[in-house]
This record gives structure tokens, C-alpha cells and sequence, in this order.
């Protein structure tokens, strides 16, 4: 590389680093004033958060990064938060499974003794009881996105081409399968469940790190940032956020 | 007349060479492939501006052919914008009548000059079910991917009609027609042979067959997903293809976003670059 063009590149990339110093430390006091707002929220200081509304989060999904879900003691603050505002139902997911491995056992001794309850027919599903409000959990991982609808449409296809019955209808010879046939077949699968309204991101990235296609559709996606500095004012903020936003589907 | 003429030239190139300054910049860092557009907040934009309706779209064809050219610039391979979901057929009559006009308007001036094109060397391709497209918008369509499918520089990706769920039937539906073609060859052969018929077991469906009879067969997965307007969610947008996409919500309005929203949106991809590429590198591992 000539001298000039070398003398170039290493402007450029000077520019550059100066760039992205520069936003890292627009991003360090934004950080400072969102802790401080987290604080005033936790401390109940600031009104308009204090009367959440949360009808509108019927279904809210927690999608961690799996290295950081090996925290099990954040995961469990974090549903005790949640369990403390009213949340109904959390789905949580995590790529490589990591939180299914983690609560797969007190989820199948629960079972045993919940034997008698009427519990969702999914085997990700677990009752958490709490003296007030009782939060239903769902674990799910990679292998019930792109691969539960892999198991799905391999479903569809066996059956039209053995020719067996799956549904009430008569089957045809050439089957063309819709939207209802493959949420029927994710179901058959045990990769059904309902669409979260709410999906909160705790990793270094606002990604969706492959949570099922089919329940992704609607939901509304914040990124909540890394799991180890998790606030409570923080998820009280994604609430009060979600409950601003008004969804068209599409008109 | 003829200062005024040089003033707006010599400002033109000024903003050219600025321009390529802040690319050089950027791309001394690590660059996306391929970023996936949804292009929200037109009727928002002109409802604002008290404009007729219609004008948002308008202008917000003219912000695509902007980033387009910004993206050509900056050597992105792949651009893919949601330009009409399935579920806006649920709008009014009037509304979607009015965006159809514009798309074959908008698809017809481009067959016909093709400057825009020739430049980027732009292979275009329409990702949905067109069938569901009224007929002179469908064969401008389909004209402009005839026409543009040798090139091989750009690939500009348009989804229309379009949704995520929609993509993955029509793949498991093309999938399961490929095998029962396979299995009623395999049973003609036999009983030609006079051996019994093979029922002709299928391996399990995997991911991989589904990727192959996917719209986006061929195409990177995006890196970056940028919807304008604020809004947090994907509205059925590459469900499929978006595992490890950063997603971002820029406030601006579609028809206001311009290179500095672009500049910005690759600023904060190459933040989060090591994460995103670590986790892509697992997942090919693991498969």
C-alpha cells in the first residue's frame, strides 16, 4: 500500500474510533439519567407511573441471551417483579435452552403434585403460586422456533402423503395447506401458545434470537439491556410504554 | 441565472463529496450486508403536513430510491423493503386502489427509464403472493424481475403482498408438492420396473428444505431491520430470516429518513457487531 493511501486509512479509522467514543459516551449519560429515572420510578416518586395499567399485557414474553440466562438468581428476581405487577403469563426463551434445563425440574415435580389442576396441555407450562396472584410460566427455546415449525410442516406433509386423517375435514389429494392448517399443526407439535402482546430483550442486542415465528407476529419488541443490571423501574417503564401504543394490524 | 446554476451545482457537489466522505468513515468499520426496510409513517407524515391523501406514499417512494442509492454507495449487496402487507387489504377500498395506481406508476417509470437501475447493476425481485396483486400491477412486476434478473450488482428485494406466515405455508406447501412429485415418480418407476411400489419414505422436513423454498432462498439473512415511526414491533416481517438481525426503531417518519438516520442506524449495528456475529458463528456450530 503506497504511503498516501495508508496515511488515508489511518485517518478514516482515527474519525472513526473518535465516532464511536463519542457515542459511547452520549450512550454513558443517557445510561446515568435512565438510572436515575429507574430510581424515581422505583421509589414511586414519579406519578405517572404509579397506577399501571396492564389489561393490555395478557401474554408477555422475556427473551434472554443464553450466556446471561445462567443467572438463575436474576431470572427468579425478575419473575418476582413480575408476579408483583399482575403479569399473567411469561413465556421466557432463551436460544440454547438453557432456562427450559433450569426450570424443566420444578416444573415436573409441580406437575406431580398439581396433578388434579387444570394445567395448560403445553409441557413448557408451570403454575407459580404466590399469596395473591398466580402467574403462569411457559419455558421455550430454540428448538420450538424454525425447528417446531420444520416438525409442523413435516406433520402436514406426512399426513397428505400417507393420506391420514388430522382434521375433521375429508382429505384432498393435493392438499394446499393455510395459515389455520400449519397454527394447527404447531399445536399438534406442542409448539403452540399465545402470541405475546410484550417481549422484552435483556442481552447486549435488540435481536429476537429466533423466539417462534408463529407468536412473533404483533408483539411489541423493547430491549431491555444486559440481564445483570436489570431494573424494576425499568420493566415498570416498558409497561407504561406499551400501554401507549396503539397497533392498526395492518388498516 | 447563470451564478445561480453554478451556486446549486457547486453546492451539489459538495454534498456528493461530503457524502462520500462520511462513507469512507463509516466503512472503515465493519458494514452490513444486507438491511431489511419497513417503511412506516407515510399517511402519518402527510396527515401532519394537512396533505391530500396519497402524498405520503408519494414522497415515501422518493425516500426509497434515496436510501436505495445511499445503500449502493455504502456497498450494501442486499436491500429488502416492506412496501404492502397482506393485512393492508384491510384498508380502505380507495386507499389500496390509490396504492396499487402508485405501485404500477412507480414500476412502469422504472422499466421505462432505466438509469436507476443500469447504475446499480440492480437485480429486483418481488417477494409474495402476487397472485393477490390486481393484474397490470402483477405483469409490470413481473417485467421488471424479468428484465432486471441477470444483473448482478444490488439485489433489491420488494415484499408485496407480503407476510412472514404466509412465506412459511407457501414453503411447506412448495415442499410438500416436491415430495409428492418425488413419490408419484418413484411409484411410476416401480410399477414400470414391475417391482412393488415403494412408498418412497421421505427424510424428516428440516429447516434447511424450508430455507430453500423460502422467498428469500439465496439472500443473507438481513443483518440490520429499521422500522421508521418508532414503532417497536415487526407486523409478520421475516419472522423467519430475522434470528439474529439487529432491530431498530428510528423515530423518524419513512418519508423523512435520510443518510444521517442510515449513517446512524450503521453506527449502532457496528456497536453490537462482535455480539451478533458470536451468536451466528454458534449457530452454524450447532448445525
Amino acid at each position: 500500500m503506497s504511503l498516501p493511501s495508508r496515511i488515508i486509512k489511518l485517518t478514516l479509522g482515527l474519525l472513526w474510533c473518535i465516532i464511536h467514543v463519542v457515542i459511547s459516551l452520549f450512550n454513558l449519560c443517557s445510561h446515568l439519567m435512565f438510572n436515575l429515572e429507574c430510581y424515581l420510578i422505583s421509589s414511586g416518586l414519579l406519578r405517572k407511573y404509579r397506577n399501571l395499567q396492564l389489561s393490555r399485557v395478557k401474554c408477555l414474553a422475556i427473551v434472554v441471551d443464553s450466556r446471561e440466562a445462567k443467572n438463575t438468581v436474576k431470572i427468579n428476581q425478575l419473575l418476582c417483579w413480575l408476579k408483583t405487577l399482575g403479569v399473567k403469563y411469561v413465556c421466557l426463551y432463551d436460544i440454547d435452552g438453557v432456562l427450559k434445563k433450569f426450570f424443566e425440574p420444578s416444573m415436573n415435580s409441580s406437575r406431580d403434585d398439581n396433578s388434579g389442576d387444570d394445567l395448560d396441555v403445553c409441557a413448557n407450562i408451570k403454575a407459580l403460586d404466590s399469596s395473591h396472584r398466580e402467574m403462569t410460566l411457559e419455558c421455550i427455546s430454540g428448538s420450538d422456533g424454525k425447528e417446531g415449525i420444520a416438525k409442523a410442516a413435516n406433520l402436514l406433509c406426512s399426513t397428505s402423503l400417507n393420506g391420514d386423517r388430522y382434521t375433521h375435514e375429508s382429505v384432498k389429494t393435493e392438499s394446499v395447506f393455510t395459515e389455520t392448517d400449519m397454527a394447527s399443526a404447531l399445536k399438534s407439535v406442542g409448539c403452540g401458545g399465545p402470541e405475546p402482546d410484550l417481549l422484552l430483550v435483556y442481552g447486549p442486542a435488540r435481536c429476537h434470537l429466533g423466539f417462534p415465528a408463529w407468536r412473533l407476529r404483533y408483539t411489541e419488541i423493547m430491549h431491555m439491556g444486559p440481564l445483570k443490571s436489570m431494573k424494576y423501574g425499568a420493566v415498570v417503564k416498558a409497561f407504561y410504554n406499551f400501554s401507549k401504543k396503539y397497533q392498526n394490524y395492518g388498516k | 441565472m447563470e451564478d445561480e446554476t453554478m451556486r446549486i451545482r457547486a453546492v451539489a457537489t459538495l454534498l456528493k463529496f461530503l457524502r462520500k466522505c462520511i462513507i469512507a468513515v463509516l466503512s472503515y468499520g465493519p458494514m452490513p450486508q444486507h438491511i431489511a426496510f419497513i417503511m412506516d409513517g407515510n399517511r402519518r407524515y402527510a396527515k401532519a403536513r394537512c396533505m391530500k391523501d396519497g402524498t405520503g406514499h408519494r414522497m415515501g417512494f422518493s425516500a426509497l430510491i434515496s436510501s436505495l442509492l445511499y445503500c449502493y454507495e455504502m456497498g450494501v449487496k442486499y436491500m429488502t423493503v416492506y412496501a404492502f402487507s397482506i393485512d393492508n387489504f384491510k384498508r380502505d377500498t380507495s386507499e389500496v386502489q390509490c396504492l396499487m395506481k402508485l405501485m404500477e406508476e412507480k414500476i412502469n417509470e422504472l422499466l421505462e427509464n432505466r438509469e436507476v437501475i443500469s447504475r446499480m447493476n440492480c437485480k429486483i425481485s418481488f417477494w409474495g403472493n402476487l397472485e393477490m396483486l390486481s393484474e397490470p400491477v402483477k405483469l409490470a412486476a413481473q417485467k421488471l424481475m424479468a428484465i432486471t434478473a441477470g444483473n448482478t450488482g444490488l439485489v433489491f428485494s420488494v415484499c408485496m403482498p407480503y407476510n412472514s406466515t404466509s412465506e412459511i405455508v407457501n414453503a411447506v406447501n412448495k415442499l410438500c408438492a416436491e415430495r409428492r412429485y418425488i413419490a408419484q415418480k418413484r411409484h411410476s418407476g416401480s410399477c414400470s420396473n414391475g417391482h412393488a411400489a415403494n412408498n418412497g419414505a421421505h427424510s424428516d422436513i428440516s429447516v434447511t428444505d424450508l430455507d430453500r423454498h423460502m422467498y428469500s432462498n439465496g439472500c443473507p439473512d438481513p443483518d440490520i431491520v429499521i422500522r421508521t415511526s418508532g414503532e417497536a414491533r415487526l407486523s409478520n416481517f421475516l419472522l423467519w430470516q430475522t434470528t439474529f438481525s439487529h432491530l431498530q426503531s428510528p423515530d423518524p417518519l419513512w418519508p423523512e429518513f435520510s443518510l444521517r438516520h442510515l449513517a446512524w442506524a450503521i453506527l449502532q449495528y457496528q456497536r453490537v457487531y462482535p455480539y451478533v456475529e458470536q451468536n451466528k458463528k454458534m449457530a452454524k456450530k450447532q448445525l
